[in-house]
C-alpha cells in the first residue's frame, strides 16, 4: 500500500534539551523524520524546546515551535495547527511520554489526532513493566523473576521471595533508569528502593532477580503495517549485565552467538514487537543470556527509535528513523528503496563485513563526590563509535576517538604506560565496572595475569578477552622487537590491529616519520572502505567511508573543490550538539555553493554523521594522523576547524604545520586569543580592559600573585573548554584547597588568575566577520551575575537591563576585536559590566555554544554565512550587514544532570555542568522567562509555599522578592537568618528549624511531604554548607523548582507574574522571523 | 605471531591472495564464491550444496563460537576450502565442542585467514564467480593461478552423484535428532508434530539435514532416496508425497533426475527446495542459467507475487531461471527475488506441485519461511482427502 492520503498535517514532538540518556541522537532521528515526511508532501509541524537542534531549523518543518514540551502547550499547538496525526516514536522517551500523556488527557481525541506508528496501548505495554512481563510470558519468552512494588514493605517481601542478593531495583517511568541500582546487601537494598520510589513519578519500582555477569545483547528491529519484520542490527555488549547499555562498550554485529541462538533471538524480537503492538517503525529489544546454559531473558524493549537505533543506523548505513517515518504513513518495507544500493529494496537485513565498536564517554570529573562505578543507571554524556575490519582495529579506533588522552590500547598517552604493576590496583580496576576497566584488562595481561582470572573478575566474554590479549601480545612483541628489527609483516599486522603510527613510535622507540617511511616503502597504506549495508554484494552509491588496511582503496576521485569539516567527536559537557549544528550548517551551505564537503566525525548520535548531510562522510577518529590521511587522500582544498568545538581547534596548529590549508580565522589568531600575554597586547592595542590578571606556573606563585591581585579571584587553567578546573576563591584558605585542581585540569599548562568582578553583569556576544565587515549576531545578557559559566547561565536576547550607551560600547569593542584578530568567520566575546565599566573576559574567534540559539532568535543562519565567508564570500554579497535586534524576547535556560549524580553540589559555578539548553520565546519578557523555566522543568509554581534562604549580600533584594511573593499569595518559610531580615521588613514568614539544629519539622520534612513548591537558596560561598547541599539535592530529586542565584529568583518572579497575568500563547519561529 | 603457515588463493583471472593457513595442509581447486551470512559458518561448511566450492565469508570475525555436533547439515564439511578475514583464537559459546580449525583439520579441509575478503568479494561481484585454487602447502603464485585456470569449472558437471546418499534410508524414525533447537525457559518456537503423519519420499541431491528435520517435525515420515533412484523404486515406497532436496552444481547436468521427477510429479504432491526447485524447473521443460555470482546469504528478500508479502530468506544458489522461461513452459511463478527479480518460487498450473529457490529450513538464516512446510503438509493432506 502506498502512503496514506487521508493525512495532511503530521505533528512531530522532539526530545527537548540534551540530558543524560537522551542526547542528539533524537535530533538525528527527528531531522530524518521531518525530511522523510516532507519528501512525501505532508505538512510537518514540529515542537521542540531545544534550540541547538538541526530539526528546529526553520527549513526542516513547515511549522516549527520552540516551545516547552508540556501538555498544556502541546494542546495549544494542536488547536492551532490541527494535525491529523502525531508521530510519537521519534522524539525519545520525552516525545513518547508526552504523546502518551496527550492521549491519556483526551487531548488527541478532542482534536481528532491519530497516533501513528505506535498506539497508546502499545506504548503502555512497552513501558509498563508488569504488563510487559505478562506479555513476554504469554508468548513463550523468559523474564527474570521480579515484583512490582509501591512501598518499602512490599519491596522487602519481594526480596525475600527471590531469595538471593544481588538484586536489581528499577524505578518505573524514569529516563535511562534514573534512580535504579544493584543492591548487594539489605542496607543497600533499602537505600536504593527508597531512592527509586522517590525518583519514579508513579512511586513504583521493580525488584528483580539479578543477571549480573550474563551476556547482554540488543536487537534493532523494524516492522511495517503488513507485519513484515526485519532486523537491522544485532549488538553485543562487551560489558556484561549490570552496566546500563548506554554506559557499556558495545559491538556490532553480535560476536558470540551461533546461528541457532541468533535466529531464536531474532524470532523472539519479532514476537516481542508484534505482541507489544508497535504497528510500524523501529524498536530496540534487549536480551541477556546465561553464558553457561544459553538461557535467554528479555530485558526490555523500547517501542520507539532509540539511542541504539542511531548507533545501528550509523553502524549499518540503514536509516532507521527515515524508514520508520515512511512506514508510519503507510508504506511497506518492500515499497521503499535502500538509498545506499539504490537498486535493492528496504525490506532486507543489512549484513556488515566490518566490526563496529561504541564506547561511552563520561565526565565524572565535573561532579565531585559522585560514584564512578557503572551501574544500571546511565551516567555517560556521549559516545564515540569506530569502524574497523576487525574487532581489534575498531576497538583501538574507538578508544582514540574518545579523546580522553588514550591513544588506543597501549602505546603511550593516558592508560598507555607499561609501568602499572601494583597487583592490588589492577585487581581493583578489574573488579569494579568503571569507564577505565578496559585499560586494567590490558595492565592485567601485561602483568601476566591469566585470562581465566581476568574473566573471573570482569565476566567479560572470553572472546573479547582473547582479542584484547592478542593486542597486548602484539604490543609486547613490538616492544621486544624494536624499530631496528621490525619486519614489514609485523608492521602490517600492527596496523591491521589498529595501532597508530604514534602508538608504534612509542612502542618501537622511534620517530613517527620513520614508521611512516617504512609503511610507504612497503606499501602498507591506509585504505578506505565503504559502509554499504550489504557486505559488497551490491554496488553502493553513498560515499560513507571508514579506514582500514587492505588490498583495495574504494575512494573515488572527483574534480570538484573539496572542503573538509572537522566535527566535535563524542559529546561531553561543554561540547555537544551546538557544535554539531554548526558543522552540519557548514556542510549544507558549502554544498549549496557547489563545493564538495567532506565530514569527519566519530560521534554516532549526530546529524553530521548522517550519510546524506555531506558529500562524503568519514566515520573516523579526530586525531592528527587520521585527519591528515583523509585530507591527503581526498585532496581537500581546505579545512574548517572553527565549528567543531575544542576538538578540531586542538588539531589546528599541527594540521597547519603539516601543510593543511585551514580556512577562516588563522590558527595563530585562535591561539593568540587563548594566550594570556598575546591577548593582553591585543586588548591594549584596541584600548579595552580586562580584569587584573596574572599567570602562575606553580601553586606557590599562585599564592603570591593572589596576594597582589586581591580576592575574590577567578582561578582557571588555560586551554580547556567548559570551565574545567575553574574556581572563584574568596580567601587564601580556599585558594590553597583548590589550586591543585586547576593545575591538574591541564597538565603542564600554567594557571590563570583574574580579579573576580563580583556582581558584575555578564554579556555574551556572537559576531560574524569577513575580515572587512563585522556584524553582531546577537547579544545575550546573563541572568546570573558573572561567575557562572556561560554554558550554565540563563541568558536573555536582546539584553534586558543594559542601556543603549553601554551596548553601543560593546558593539564598538566587538568590531575592534574582530578586526584585530582578523576574524574570518565567527567570534564569541564574553564581557562583564561592573559599575558602568566594560571588561573583556574572554574572546573566542570560533563558533560558540550560543550560535544555534542566536541564529534562531534572529532568524539568520550564522554558521552557514560564516562557512561561506571562509570559502571566500563577503557579508555584503550575502546581504547580511546589519545587526538584527528582535522586538520579542529569547531566553536561554540550561538543563543539568544533577539527579544522576547524587552527592554532587548543584550550585552554579565557573565550571560548566549543564548538558543541554532550552529556549523560551515570547513578546513578554516574563513569559519568555517562564517558558524557558517550563521547558527546562520543573516549571514555576503559580501558588503555594516558598522556602527562602539567602546569603548575606542578597538579603536586600530577597526582601523585595519576598514582599512580591506574599502579595501574590504565596506562603514564605525561612530559617532564622533570612526570617529575621524578612520580619524586620514586615514581610510575614513562617520560621523553620535548620537541619543542623536537629529539631523538627524542618524544610526537608516539608519537601518530602510535597509542601514546598519553590526554593530560593543562594549559596554562602564557593563550598556550600552541608545543610544547603542536602536541601538542594532533595529538591532536585523531588523535581521542585529551585533558584540558586538572586537574579535567577528575580527572573522567576517576573515569570510567575507573567504566567498569572495572562495565558501563555504559542507562536511558530517562522511567524517570529516574518516580523523581523 | 607471523610464524604460522602461509597459504594462497589464486583466481583464474590471475589475482592472488596470500594469508595464514589453518585446517588441513592441502591444495584444492573449485569455484570461488562468497556468502554474506553473519552467523552460521558451520552450517555453510557442511551444506553439500557448497561441494566443489571455495567459500569465503564476508563477515570478518569467524570461528568465534566454535563447532557443535547438533549444527551439522551433513556428515562433515562439504566445501572444498574456506576463506576468511580473521580467525578466532577461541571458541566462546556454551554449545561449542570443538574449534573451527580443529574441525577443518580433522576433516581434511584447508582454510585461509587474514585474507582481504572484501576485496575478494568485490572481485567476484564485478567479474562473477571464478575458478580458483587454494593451497595451504608451498605453492607458487604462478602454479596456483595455473591450477585455477586448468580446473574445468562446474558448468555441465554432475556433482550430485558425489554427495547423494548411497542407499535409501528412513530418516530419524524415532524423532531423536529432529527436535528443534531450544533453550531452557523459552518456549517460543515449540511446535507440535501433527498426529496424522504422511510418508514422503525425499530425494537426496545433497540434502541439508535441517530439511529432513523440518519435514519430520511438520508431520512427515521421511524416506530418503538417492538421486539415482528410479521412478519405480520411489513408487514402490508407496509415498504420500514427493520431496526434492537442495544439492550442488549445475542443475542442467542432473538429467537422470529431470527424467525421474517428470515421471513422478504427476502422481504425487511435490515440494522442492533449491536444486530441487531447479530440477522441477527442468522437469517442466524450462531452462536454468548461471547467475553472475549467485545468491548466498541470509538476507535475501523474496516477494510472494500472489500475496504481496515479503520474506527474508536464506539462499545458496548459483543458477536460476527467469519468469518468462517458466511461464513459457506452463509453470506459475509465485515468488521473485526482490534484489534482481529472478524466480524464487513456482507452482504447477493444476497439479499440487510447488518449489522455492530459497531455504525455508534456514540453517543458517532466518526462520521466516518455515510455514512452507506447513503449506506442503496441508497440500498433501488435501490430496490425500481427495483421493480417499
Amino acid at each position: 500500500m502506498p502512503k496514506r492520503t487521508d493525512l495532511e498535517t503530521i505533528l512531530i514532538i522532539g526530545s527537548g534539551p540534551i540530558v543524560i540518556g537522551q542526547a542528539c541522537e533524537f535530533d538525528y532521528s527527528g531531522t530524518q523524520a521531518c525530511k522523510a515526511l516532507r519528501e512525501e508532501g505532508y505538512r510537518v509541524v514540529l515542537v521542540n524546546s531545544n534550540p541547538a537542534t538541526i530539526m528546529t531549523d526553520p527549513d526542516f518543518a513547515d511549522v516549527t515551535y520552540i516551545e516547552p514540551l508540556v501538555p498544556e502547550i502541546l494542546e495549544k499547538i494542536i488547536a492551532r495547527e490541527k494535525p491529523q496525526a502525531l508521530l510519537p516514536t521519534l522524539g525519545g522517551q520525552t516525545g513518547l511520554n508526552l504523546s502518551l500523556k496527550l492521549a491519556e488527557l483526551g487531548i488527541l481525541e478532542k482534536y481528532g489526532v491519530e497516533l501513528i506508528g505506535a498506539k497508546k496501548e502499545a506504548i503502555e505495554r512497552g513501558e509498563d513493566r508488569e504488563k510487559f512481563r505478562q506479555i513476554m510470558l504469554q508468548i513463550g519468552l523468559d523474564i527474570p523473576e521480579s515484583y512490582t512494588v509501591h512501598t518499602m514493605d512490599a519491596a522487602r517481601e519481594a526480596a525475600e521471595k527471590i531469595g538471593q542478593y544481588p538484586l536489581i531495583i528499577r524505578p518505573s517511568y524514569t529516563l535511562g533508569g534514573t534512580g535504579g541500582g544493584i543492591a548487594y546487601n539489605k542496607e543497600e537494598f533499602e537505600d536504593i528502593v527508597a531512592f527509586g520510589l522517590d525518583a519514579s513519578p508513579v512511586t513504583e519500582v521493580l525488584v528483580e532477580e539479578c543477571l549480573l555477569g550474563w551476556k547482554e545483547y540488543e536487537m534493532e528491529v523494524m516492522r511495517d503495517h503488513k507485519d513484515q519484520c526485519v532486523v537491522i542490527c544485532s549488538i553485543e555488549n562487551l560489558d556484561p549485565m549490570g552496566v546500563h547499555t548506554g554506559d557499556s562498550i558495545t559491538i556490532a554485529p553480535a560476536m558470540t552467538l551461533s546461528d541457532k541462538e541468533y535466529q531464536l533471538m531474532r524470532d523472539a524480537s519479532f514476537a516481542v514487537i508484534r505482541a507489544i503492538g508497535v504497528e510500524t517503525g523501529g524498536s530496540n529489544i534487549q536480551f541477556a543470556t546465561d553464558p553457561e546454559t544459553g538461557r535467554m531473558i528479555v530485558i526490555e524493549m523500547n517501542p520507539r527509535v532509540s539511542r541504539s537505533s542511531a548507533l545501528a543506523s550509523k553502524a549499518t548505513g540503514f536509516p532507521i528513523a527515515k524508514i520508520a517515518a515512511k512506514l508510519a504513513v503507510g508504506y511497506s518495507l518492500d515499497e521503499l528503496r535502500n538509498d545506499i544500493t539504490r537498486e535493492t529494496p528496504a525490506s532486507f537485513e543489512p549484513t556488515i563485513d566490518y566490526v563496529v565498536t561504541k564506547i561511552p564517554r563520561f565526565t565524572f570529573e565535573k561532579f565531585s563526590g559522585a560514584d564512578k562505578t557503572l551501574t544500571s543507571s546511565m551516567k555517560s554524556v556521549g559516545e564515540a563509535m569506530a569502524i574497523g575490519r576487525t574487532f581489534k582495529e575498531s576497538l583501538q579506533k574507538a578508544l582514540r576517538s574518545l579523546e580522553i588522552g588514550a591513544r588506543g590500547l597501549g602505546g603511550g598517552g593516558k592508560f598507555g604506560d607499561r609501568d602499572l604493576s601494583d597487583d592490588g590496583a589492577i585487581r581493583a580496576g578489574l573488579a569494579h565496572p568503571t569507564s577505565e576497566r578496559l585499560f586494567y584488562v590490558r595492565y592485567a595481561f601485561i602483568n601476566g595475569m591469566s585470562l581465566d582470572e581476568i574473566f573471573r573478575y570482569t565476566k567479560i566474554d572470553p572472546w573479547f578477552l582473547h582479542q584484547i590479549r592478542e593486542i597486548v601480545e602484539l604490543e609486547n612483541t613490538l616492544v621486544e622487537t624494536g624499530f631496528s628489527k621490525l619486519t614489514p609483516e609485523l608492521l602490517r599486522e600492527a596496523k591491521e590491529a589498529g595501532f597508530t603510527d604514534k602508538q608504534l613510535g612509542e612502542l618501537l622507540g622511534t620517530k613517527i616519520r620513520n614508521i611512516k617511511k617504512m609503511r610507504e616503502d612497503n606499501g602498507i597504506n591506509t585504505v578506505y572502505r565503504l559502509v554499504d549495508t550489504c557486505a559488497a554484494e551490491f554496488e553502493a552509491f553513498t560515499p560513507y567511508f571508514y579506514s582500514s588496511y587492505g588490498l583495495e582503496n574504494e575512494i573515488t576521485s572527483s574534480d570538484k573543490k573539496k572542503i573538509m569539516i572537522l566535527g566535535g567527536g563524542p559529546n561531553r559537557i561543554g561540547q555537544g550538539i551546538e557544535f554539531d549544528y554548526c558543522c552540519v550548517h557548514a556542510s549544507f551551505a558549502l554544498r549549496e555553493q557547489g563545493y564538495e564537503t567532506v565530514m569527519v566525525n566519530s560521534n554516532p548520535e549526530t546529524v553530521s554523521t548522517d550519510y546524506d548531510t555531506s558529500d562524503r562522510l568519514y566515520f573516523e577518529p579526530l586525531t592528527l594522523e587520521d585527519v591528515l590521511e583523509i585530507y591527503k587522500q581526498e585532496k581537500c582544498d581546505g579545512v574548517i576547524v572553527q565549528f567543531g568545538g575544542q576538538t578540531p581547534l586542538n588539531l589546528a596548529t599541527e594540521l597547519q604545520n603539516n601543510g593543511v590549508n585551514i580556512i577562516g580565522t588563522s590558527p595563530e589568531m585562535i591561539d593568540a586569543a587563548e594566550d594570556r600575554k598575546l591577548f593582553k597586547d591585543i586588548l591594549h592595542r584596541v584600548g579595552l580592559q580586562q580584569p587584573i590578571n596574572a599567570i602562575a606556573h606553580t601553586p606557590e606563585q599562585a599564592y603570591e600573585l593572589a596576594g597582589e591581585i586581591g580576592f575574590p579571584i577567578l582561578l582557571r587553567p588555560s586551554f580547556v573548554l567548559g570551565g574545567r578546573g575553574m574556581f572563584i576563591v574568596y580567601d587564601m584558605e580556599e585558594m590553597k584547597r583548590v589550586v591543585r585542581g586547576a593545575f591538574d585540569a591541564a597538565p603542564g599548562k600554567p594557571v590563570l588568575l583574574d580579579k573576580f568582578l563580583e556582581d558584575a553583569i555578564e554579556l555574551d556576544v556572537d559576531a560574524i566577520s569577513d575580515g572587512e565587515t563585522t556584524v553582531v549576531g546577537g547579544m545575550l545578557e546573563h541572568i546570573e551575575f558573572a561567575g557562572v559559566h556561560s554554558g550554565d547561565a540563563a541568558m536573555v536576547l536582546p539584553p534586558h537591563t543594559l542601556d543603549r550607551g553601554i551596548l553601543d560600547t560593546v558593539r564598538e569593542a566587538t568590531y575592534a576585536l574582530a578586526k584585530e584578530l582578523e576574524v574570518i568567520g565567527l567570534m564569541n566575546v564574553q564581557y562583564a559590566i561592573k559599575d558602568g565599566e566594560l571588561y573583556v573576559l574572554e574572546v573566542n574567534p570560533r563558533a560558540s555554544r550560543t550560535v544555534p540559539f542566536v541564529s534562531k532568535a534572529i532568524g539568520v543562519p550564522l554558521a552557514k554565512l560564516a562557512s561561506r565567508i571562509m570559502a571566500g564570500e563577503k557579508l555584503a554579497d550575502m546581504g547580511f550587514t546589519k545587526e538584527i535586534v528582535p522586538h520579542y524576547w529569547a531566553v536561554k535556560e540550561a538543563v543539568f544532570p544533577f539527579a544522576r549524580f547524587p552527592g554532587a553540589p548543584i550550585t552554579l559555578s565557573p565550571e560548566m555542568r549543564s548538558t543541554g539548553e532550552v529556549m523560551g520565546l515570547d513578546y513578554d519578557l516574563g513569559t519568555a522567562m517562564a517558558k524557558a523555566q517550563m521547558a527546562a522543568q520543573p516549571a514555576l509554581p503559580l501558588e503555594g509555599n516558598v522556602f527562602l534562604s539567602v546569603k548575606k549580600g542578597d538579603k536586600d533584594r530577597a526582601v523585595n522578592i519576598a514582599r512580591e511573593l506574599v502579595r501574590l499569595g504565596y506562603n514564605l518559610f525561612s530559617t532564622a537568618g533570612t526570617a529575621r531580615v524578612l520580619e524586620e521588613n514586615n514581610v510575614p514568614v513562617s520560621r523553620l528549624f535548620k537541619l543542623s539544629e536537629g529539631a523538627r519539622p524542618n524544610v526537608l520534612d516539608m519537601l518530602k511531604n510535597d509542601q514546598i513548591d519553590l526554593i530560593i537558596n543562594t549559596p554562602s560561598g564557593q563550598t556550600p554548607r552541608a545543610d544547603e547541599n542536602i536541601i538542594r539535592s532533595e529538591a532536585v530529586m523531588r523535581r521542585v523548582c529551585i533558584m540558586t542565584t538572586i537574579t535567577g529568583a528575580e527572573a522567576a518572579l517576573e515569570g510567575i507574574k507573567a504566567l498569572r497575568n495572562s495565558p501563555v500563547e504559542v507562536r511558530a519561529i517562522q511567524e517570529y522571523s516574518r516580523e523581523l | 605471531m607471523g610464524t604460522s603457515r602461509s597459504g594462497i588463493l589464486a583466481l583464474e583471472d590471475g589475482s592472488v591472495f596470500r594469508g595464514k593457513a589453518f585446517g588441513a595442509a592441502k591444495t584444492v581447486v573449485g569455484e570461488a564464491v562468497f556468502n554474506t551470512s553473519m552467523t552460521g559458518y558451520q552450517e555453510i561448511l557442511t551444506d553439500p550444496s557448497y561441494y566443489a566450492q571455495i567459500v569465503t565469508m564476508t563477515a570478518s570475525q569467524i570461528g568465534n563460537y566454535g563447532i557443535t555436533a547438533d549444527d551439522e547439515e551433513s556428515d562433515g564439511p562439504k566445501v572444498s576450502a574456506f576463506v576468511i578475514r580473521d580467525l578466532s583464537p577461541v571458541s566462546s559459546n556454551w554449545r561449542s565442542q570443538m574449534s573451527l580449525p580443529e574441525y577443518l583439520e580433522k576433516h581434511g579441509i584447508p582454510g585461509l585467514s587474514g585474507i582481504d575478503t572484501r576485496a575478494l568479494t568485490k572481485r567476484l561481484r564485478v567479474d562473477g564467480a571464478m575458478k580458483a585454487c587454494l593451497s595451504t602447502e608451498d605453492l607458487s603464485d604462478e602454479e596456483a593461478v595455473k591450477r585455477a585456470k586448468e580446473w574445468p569449472g562446474l558448468i555441465g558437471v554432475d556433482y550430485v552423484k558425489d554427495v547423494t546418499c548411497k542407499a535409501s534410508y528412513h530418516f530419524d524414525p524415532e524423532g531423536k535428532i529432529s527436535k528443534p533447537f531450544s533453550i531452557p525457559g523459552t518456549t517460543l518456537n515449540k511446535h507440535t508434530r501433527p498426529e496424522k503423519v504422511f510418508k514422503v519420499a525425499a530425494f537426496d541431491f545433497g540434502a541439508k539435514r535441517s530439511i529432513f528435520k523440518r519435514l519430520h517435525n511438520h508431520g512427515f515420515d521421511v524416506h530418503v532416496v538417492p538421486a539415482t533412484a528410479t521412478a519405480e523404486e520411489v513408487k514402490a515406497l508407496k509415498p504420500d508425497a514427493l520431496f526434492l532436496s537442495n544439492g550442488p552444481g549445475d542443475p542442467a547436468a542432473v538429467t537422470y533426475a529431470h527424467k525421474t521427477v517428470s515421471e513422478l510429479m504427476p502422481h504425487y504432491p511435490t515440494f522442492g527446495i533449491c536444486l530441487g526447485h531447479q530440477i522441477i524447473t527442468h522437469a517442466l521443460g524450462a531452462k536454468t542459467i548461471k547467475l553472475k555470482f549467485g545468491h548466498r546469504g541470509g538476507n535475501q528478500p523474496v516477494k510472494n507475487i500472489e500475496t504481496g508479502n515479503v520474506a527474508i530468506t536464506a539462499q545458496n544458489h548459483g543458477f536460476a531461471s527467469t519468469r518468462e522461461e517458466i511461464e513459457k513452459c506452463g509453470g506459475v511463478v509465485t515468488e521473485l527475488n526482490l534484489n534482481d527479480e529472478t524466480v524464487a518460487g513456482l507452482r504447477h498450473k493444476e497439479l499440487p506441485i510447488f518449489s522455492v529457490q530459497y531455504h525455508p529450513e534456514a540453517a543458517p538464516g532466518p526462520n521466516d519461511a518455515d510455514p512452507l512446510f506447513t503449506q506442503f503438509y496441508d497440500m498433501v493432506a488435501q490430496a490425500h482427502k481427495a483421493s480417499a
